[in-house]
């Protein structure tokens, strides 16, 4: 299983993107960054079994803005 | 909810008085169904502050706000929910925004038709020789000429700052017109839409409108200690200094003020609870409500009927500003040999019909209507007012006509 976390400059930026994503029916959810991501805010969006692209994508399309997209692999996720 | 409480509220209730409520231009009321149920759901359920913690209650408030943000964005027709800049009331989006803006030597243009959350700020601001201001004057049927705002616009001209519709009289400025000729231009926009939000449609990029100051306690019907300054999709952020410094829950490491949307103007604790209920109000104007164009028809609907009405039965009825194009429910009257504070008292106490009398926070407007020193009454029919409540407020104006002492 693939996750990948989304950071962000601004919590009010995560809590939209976990809306946009969801809507674009993307499994996604509002968590603490993780300790090894350092971020300019204290939440990340984490998302399951979706392709980078398609998330940055929907991000884009409704102007979101964010900092970065992080991968984990399978085992190493939080 | 402690049981202390519970008997106190209803020892409150059983206390009211059934009162007819036109004061909607001060604050609406009652609210739509949901908002209070709304308001409860975040204190008792949730209570967390928005963004500033990790855990799920956090992100829960944080969730409450973000849908405030989104209503009161599809109400202007502004794509991201992260240009509706969230504060307590209309006041301080108009000081954000004009506070935000403007830079020695820069030229203002306003309107006579401005409430004291404008001009005084733009005054203070004159007085002090940091910018020069000139007041479009507005005609005794409380129009301003588009034509008389863009002549007034020179190199210097940094803002135009009008009111969407009047506190006093209730007439809706031609915005759109106001707008374009701004943006031919090339000067930003500031709409004062503390009485036009939730009554007369918004689209900010349509209308030329590059700021626009809502208050979230009257036309939106949400609670008092509510309001947003709203920027629209194309107007450039960076142009605009926060008028607060502080924590914002995003770049703590840094003491910088973070340059994002909307946390460079959101340092401090939010309203959540009245943003809460903000997002159930918004939501419900936008849905069952109807949307503002119904809304506002059905309020300068009720406004007609009473001055119908109150011209045909109540002896020296005078309607002061407009009685026909475009209006919201707002009306300012008075009534021949009877002073507007003591009428008002004497709704309240024999009738209780609750109005407002004096100068309504807008003295300018009030001597372009000729108005001035003593002011009118008025009565601000909002969204839950009736047919039945038009027929009591003028048959208590007839009463206390019959009953007056004479001179
Ligand atoms: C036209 C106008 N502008 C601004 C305001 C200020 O609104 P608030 O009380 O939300 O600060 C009012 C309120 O009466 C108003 O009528």
């Amino acid at each position: 299983m693939t996750t990948l976390h989304v950071l962000f400059f601004s919590t009010h930026h995560a809590l939209w993107a976990e809306e946009v994503l969801r809507t674009a029916g993307m499994t996604a959810r509002v968590v603490a960054v993780p300790r090894r991501y350092s971020s300019d805010c204290g939440y990340c969006v984490r998302v399951v079994e979706a392709p980078e692209p398609a998330i940055a994508a929907a991000l884009a399309a409704a102007g979101v803005e964010y900092d970065r997209i992080v991968r984990d692999t399978d085992g190493v996720s939080s | 909810m402690a049981p202390s409480s519970r008997s106190a509220g209803s020892e409150r209730a059983g206390a009211r008085r059934e009162v007819v409520y036109l004061d909607n231009a001060a604050t609406s009321w009652p609210k739509p169904p949901g908002v209070v149920a709304a308001m409860v759901h975040y204190l008792e359920a949730v209570g967390a502050n928005p963004g500033r913690s990790g855990h799920h209650r956090s992100a829960e408030a944080g969730r409450i706000v973000l849908a405030a943000r989104r209503a009161v964005a599809a109400l202007c027709g502004v794509q991201s929910p992260m240009r509706v800049l969230l504060g307590p009331n209309a006041t301080w989006a108009l000081n954000q925004a004009i506070a935000g803006l403007l830079q020695d030597g820069d030229h203002v243009v306003t309107t006579s038709f401005e409430h004291n959350s404008v001009l005084r700020p733009l005054t203070a601001l004159a007085g002090a020789g940091t910018i020069t201001l000139t007041v479009v004057p507005g005609s005794a049927d409380g129009r301003v000429d588009p034509d008389a705002v863009a002549a007034a616009i020179t190199a210097r001209t940094a803002l135009v700052v009008v009111n969407h519709a009047s506190n006093v009289c209730g007439a809706v400025q031609p915005v759109a017109e106001i707008g374009h000729r701004c943006r031919e231009r090339a000067v930003p926009l500031l709409v004062d839409a503390a009485q036009s939000a939730g009554a007369v449609p918004l689209d900010l990029t349509r209308q030329g409108i590059a700021l626009c100051a809502v208050a979230g306690h009257k036309g939106l019907l949400g609670p008092t200690g509510t309001g947003a300054l709203v920027l629209a999709d194309d107007f450039e952020p960076d142009r605009l200094r926060p008028l607060l410094l502080g924590g914002t829950g995003s770049r703590s490491d840094s003491l910088e003020q973070p340059a994002v949307l909307p946390d460079r103007f959101e340092s401090g604790t939010l309203n959540v609870a009245g943003l809460a209920g903000l997002a159930a109000s918004v939501e419900w104007l936008l849905g069952e409500g109807g949307g503002p164009e119904a809304i506002g028809r059905r309020e300068a609907g009720l406004r007609a009927e009473f001055v119908a009405l109150a011209e045909a039965t109540v002896p020296g009825f005078q309607l002061v500003g407009p009685r026909g194009g475009d209006l919201t429910g707002v009306v300012s009257f008075r009534v021949a040999g009877q002073s507007v504070s003591d009428l008002a008292q004497r709704l309240d106490d024999e009738h209780g019909v609750l109005g407002r009398s004096g100068l309504h926070c807008a003295p300018a407007a009030h001597r372009a209507l000729g108005t001035f020193p003593a002011g009118t009454l008025r009565f601000a029919f909002g969204a839950f007012n009736t047919g039945e409540q038009v027929e009591a407020a003028v048959a208590a104006l007839a009463a206390i006509g019959e009953r007056r002492p004479s001179p």
